[in-house]
């Protein structure tokens, strides 16, 4: 899984490639936040848009990596759900924590 | 219908990268079943999930431990069977991550991923240790189309 990062207006866009899944991409993404947070990033935008799998230990991570990010009075919000991860977020209630968009220009907006 | 998909047994070392493997054979193996991607994709994630907790949970990711996987047809149901060599749990302690204690917390969700794709989930556990999960999922008005595949091969 490779994770790519912009910048757009202050926000940090983070764009994992592939599965977020037990041993891979949960750590691959770990990483990338912290890096995003060692650089000074506090407004943190993850975009799932190419994202294929995540499993129980991807949704862990995610979660890890918003209570870090709140823990360190920065936001973290998603964007570009695929279905099968919207599902999951779903069943999970996850959705009741997020920010979720659709939009990456209301998404960015939306840390203002 | 069920004798034309050959049974799976497949036996791996505790380590993550063989999640992959497992779940690609499984799937190979259910292709004849030509079961909608919506349950293939639920029988695969319950699958991920089972087999990473029998390697992290179960075998405590000792790489001289096995997990064992079976994967069948047994009447109207995949049935599919995850055996670790670790030292059992109890499922009721294991809470709902769904609860707001819950929620924002890392793991804890494995289990319930495996009873939302999944029809049916039992646990068994030898007198010696390890856990056996078993995953069933009805597959609605099955159909086995190798014969046809069959013919279109010849």
């Amino acid at each position: 899984m490779k994770i790519s990062a912009r910048h757009v207006k202050g926000v940090t866009i983070l764009e994992p490639k592939g599965k977020i899944t037990i041993g891979a991409g949960d750590i691959a993404l770990r990483d990338a936040v912290h890096e995003a947070l060692a650089a000074g990033s506090k407004n943190i935008l993850l975009n799932l848009g190419d994202v294929t799998t995540v499993d129980s230990s991807g949704v862990g991570e995610i979660v890890s990596a918003f209570t870090t990010v709140t823990n360190r009075q920065g936001k973290l919000k998603l964007l570009h759900l695929p279905p099968k991860v919207n599902d999951i977020m779903q069943i999970t209630q996850l959705v009741t924590v997020f920010d979720i968009f659709d939009d990456e220009e209301e998404a960015v907006k939306s840390f203002e | 219908m069920s004798a034309r998909v050959p049974r799976v047994r497949l036996a791996i070392g505790s380590q993550f990268e063989n999640i992959e493997l497992v779940q690609i054979v499984i799937e190979e193996s259910l292709r004849k079943l030509c079961l909608d991607e919506g349950t293939a994709h639920s029988i695969g994630m319950a699958v991920r999930e089972a087999v990473a907790n029998a390697i992290q949970h179960g075998n405590r990711q000792d790489p001289g431990k096995r997990v064992e996987v079976d994967c069948g047809v047994e009447g109207d149901e995949v049935v599919i069977r995850v055996e670790d060599q670790g030292s059992g749990f109890d499922p009721a302690r294991i809470g709902d991550p769904r609860l707001p204690g819950n929620l924002l917390k890392p793991n804890g969700r494995g289990i319930f991923f495996m009873h939302q794709f999944m029809d049916e989930i039992d646990y068994s556990f030898g007198t010696d240790g390890g856990t056996v999960v078993t995953l069933k999922k009805r597959i609605t008005a099955p159909e086995d189309v190798s014969e046809e595949r069959d013919k279109e091969e010849r």
